[in-house]
């Protein structure tokens, strides 16, 4: 069981600022989801709490005890990769024991705490292989494997799912929650891909240039994001952005609509402007449409919306839906 | 599609293959026979049909000793190759995994010294090593070649550590290995086939190695190759004798050479393609 404060850290790499100075607490038990675009510095910040790289300045607590200087082994830590990064000279067996060999139990006990994380995750049939002879999913799961058997403190994820196919990663995403579920151990999961933040997560951080955006529960990033940056980020399709007159006439810099806050009609409305292509899902349909002002903005109608391409279609955003963002992109009231 | 190639055409390139190849082996073929013939045949001028005698092979065993000097090329081949391993592994493991802004630069420098014409430094390192009481001392001349070799086996090991995905090590460094168990569990084990390649290619070119042996040792330490030389002497070459010594000096390196043909030249190609 553990929390996990940072105060002030920061990270360069020689003249460049990684990030500037962040703090950041997460609780014992949560799932916090660390995400934003490539190069925000998520990775980084991951591998700073596992001790992969040292801090420049700041410290890190775990259970409120100060762990900045101390090496990745002792701070009850472990850590999923995205390459897996599995010992491929070991059998699956071999690369689920070898944290327990290495904090020197017994054979029995290796043997014992292997075999159940094989049950857990479904690896029984599998022990006496080489990662090699695994496909992408049964490697994730020996990588998850040689995490839990150690039962750390905390677990640390970096964009495991990134190198599996669509299909695959939905499941494992499931499977990664249920783990959490199972161990409620804290979890630190590290990705670009918005769509798992939201599923996953307890708790969000969004991060944009080493800087913490926003920290909140994924459904208050969805309905009270704090600035552009955010408002743009979470939401899938992203929410759409009107400068100008548009914005002008509601007391600010920016406005912003997302496309499932607009109501398409194909008579009136606040808004005109012509459809450009429709994007069939069935249960959604998802329309771009180009404004009389020149911008194009996406709306969504659902279920099976009729809509052709160069059909006029009048779009009005729904009720208390719209934010408001001032010059510096933070959000009005 | 793979190119369709006739008949006639594979045909011709095989032989133009074999007679290639034919070129290059000739000298070695030529040291072969010349090593059966006598010393009359020998002088005679060009012919592939020895008489097949063995003379040659009993007088240089008995007259001049083959055991030693054979004995000396084990030793030092292998021992300076070995010494050059142990301090090139963490050397290389040191640039591959922590590099810095200076490390290309080190390892060019590195190589830079294998473009130096050895003569240029014969007489400094001749006279440290008369100095230090090394001339022809098996240690001194292992001592050499290790010098010698070193920065090729750094290039090569450094290589192969370099394939060797750093998050792997990171993930023995959560697991709880020590420096130690990192280099003995999870580093060591994924490089021994670059290892083992780098120990044959260098075993091969100390035991080949000439300028420096014949430059510093006479009797007591001389490996092969200083032992040939020693049959072009004052009274005249003998042809027949210097070849069967020539066959018995090269005859362990090339069998040696054919059972690990290929790990060398997955040693040589390493990283070349994936």
């Amino acid at each position: 069981m553990s929390q996990i404060t940072l105060r002030n850290v920061s990270k360069r790499f020689g003249d460049i600022v990684i990030i500037p100075g962040l703090d950041l607490v997460i609780e014992d038990g949560e799932f916090v989801v660390f995400v934003g675009p490539s190069g925000c510095g998520k990775s980084t910040l991951l591998r700073l709490i596992a001790g992969l790289e040292d801090v420049s300045g700041g410290t890190i607590s775990i259970d409120g005890k100060d762990c900045t200087n101390t090496p990745p082994a002792q701070r009850g830590l472990a850590m999923v990769f995205q390459s897996y990064a599995l010992y491929p000279h070991m059998s699956v067996r071999q690369n689920i024991g070898f944290p327990l060999k290495m904090a020197g139990q017994d054979k029995a006990t290796i043997d014992r705490k292997v075999a159940g994380a094989a049950a857990t995750l479904n690896l029984t049939d599998y022990l006496d292989r080489r990662p090699r002879e695994l496909s992408g999913g049964q490697r994730q799961r020996v990588a998850i494997g040689r995490a839990i058997v150690r039962e750390p403190k905390g677990f640390l994820f970096d964009e495991p799912l990134s190198n599996l196919d669509a299909a695959l990663r939905v499941n494992m995403r499931l499977e990664i929650s249920e783990l959490h579920q199972q161990l409620k151990t804290t979890m630190i999961y590290v990705t670009h891909d918005q769509v798992e933040a939201m599923t996953m997560a307890d708790k969000i951080v969004v991060l944009n240039r080493g800087r913490v955006e926003q920290v909140g529960s994924p459904l208050e990033l969805y309905r009270r994001p704090a600035n552009l940056f955010v408002a743009g980020f979470i939401g899938s399709p992203k929410m759409n952005f009107l400068t100008g007159a548009a914005a002008g006439s509601h007391g600010a810099a920016t406005i912003g609509v997302r496309p499932e806050h607009l109501r398409i009609s194909k008579e009136s409305g606040a808004l005109r402007g012509v459809a450009g292509v429709a994007e069939h899902l069935g249960s959604d349909t998802f329309v771009h449409v180009k404004l009389d002002d020149g911008s194009i903005i996406t709306a969504r109608g659902t279920g099976e919306y009729p809509v052709e391409h160069g059909d006029t279609v009048w779009l009005t955003p729904e009720e208390g839906r719209t934010y408001r963002f001032d010059q510096q992109g933070a959000v009005i009231g | 599609m793979a190119r369709a190639v006739s008949t006639k055409t594979k045909i011709g390139w095989t032989v133009v293959v074999w007679a290639v190849a034919l070129v290059i082996f000739f000298p070695i073929l030529y040291t072969i026979i010349t090593s059966f013939k006598t010393e009359q045949e020998a002088i005679q001028g060009f012919s592939l049909i020895p008489s097949g005698t063995v003379e040659n092979y009993v007088t240089v065993q008995t007259q001049r000793d083959y055991f030693k000097p054979f004995m000396n090329s084990v030793i030092i081949s292998v021992g300076s190759t070995l010494l050059g391993v142990i301090i090139a592994v963490p050397a290389a493991w040191a640039m591959a995994f922590s590099p810095t802004r200076r490390t290309k630069d080190i390892l060019m420098w590195m190589l830079s010294t294998k473009m130096m014409p050895a003569a240029a430094v014969l007489v400094p390192i001749y006279l440290i090593f008369l100095r230090a009481g090394l001339l022809d001392s098996r240690i001194g001349v292992t001592i050499m070649l290790m010098l010698v070799n070193l920065p090729i086996i750094v290039w090569m090991l450094y290589t192969y550590f370099r394939e060797i995905p750093g998050e792997i090590l990171e993930a023995s460094r959560m697991d709880g290995a020590s420096l130690w168990n990192e280099l003995v569990y999870v580093l060591t084990p994924m490089a021994i086939p670059g290892i083992a390649s780098t120990l044959l290619l260098n075993i091969i070119l100390a035991w080949n190695e000439a300028f420096w042996t014949i430059q510093l040792t006479t009797t007591n330490a001389a490996p092969l190759t200083a032992f040939i030389a020693t049959f072009s002497s004052p009274q005249g070459l003998f042809w027949a004798k210097l070849s069967a010594a020539s066959t018995l000096a090269i005859a362990p390196i090339l069998i040696m050479g054919w059972f690990s043909q290929k790990q060398l030249v997955r040693g040589l190609t390493f990283g070349a393609v994936k």
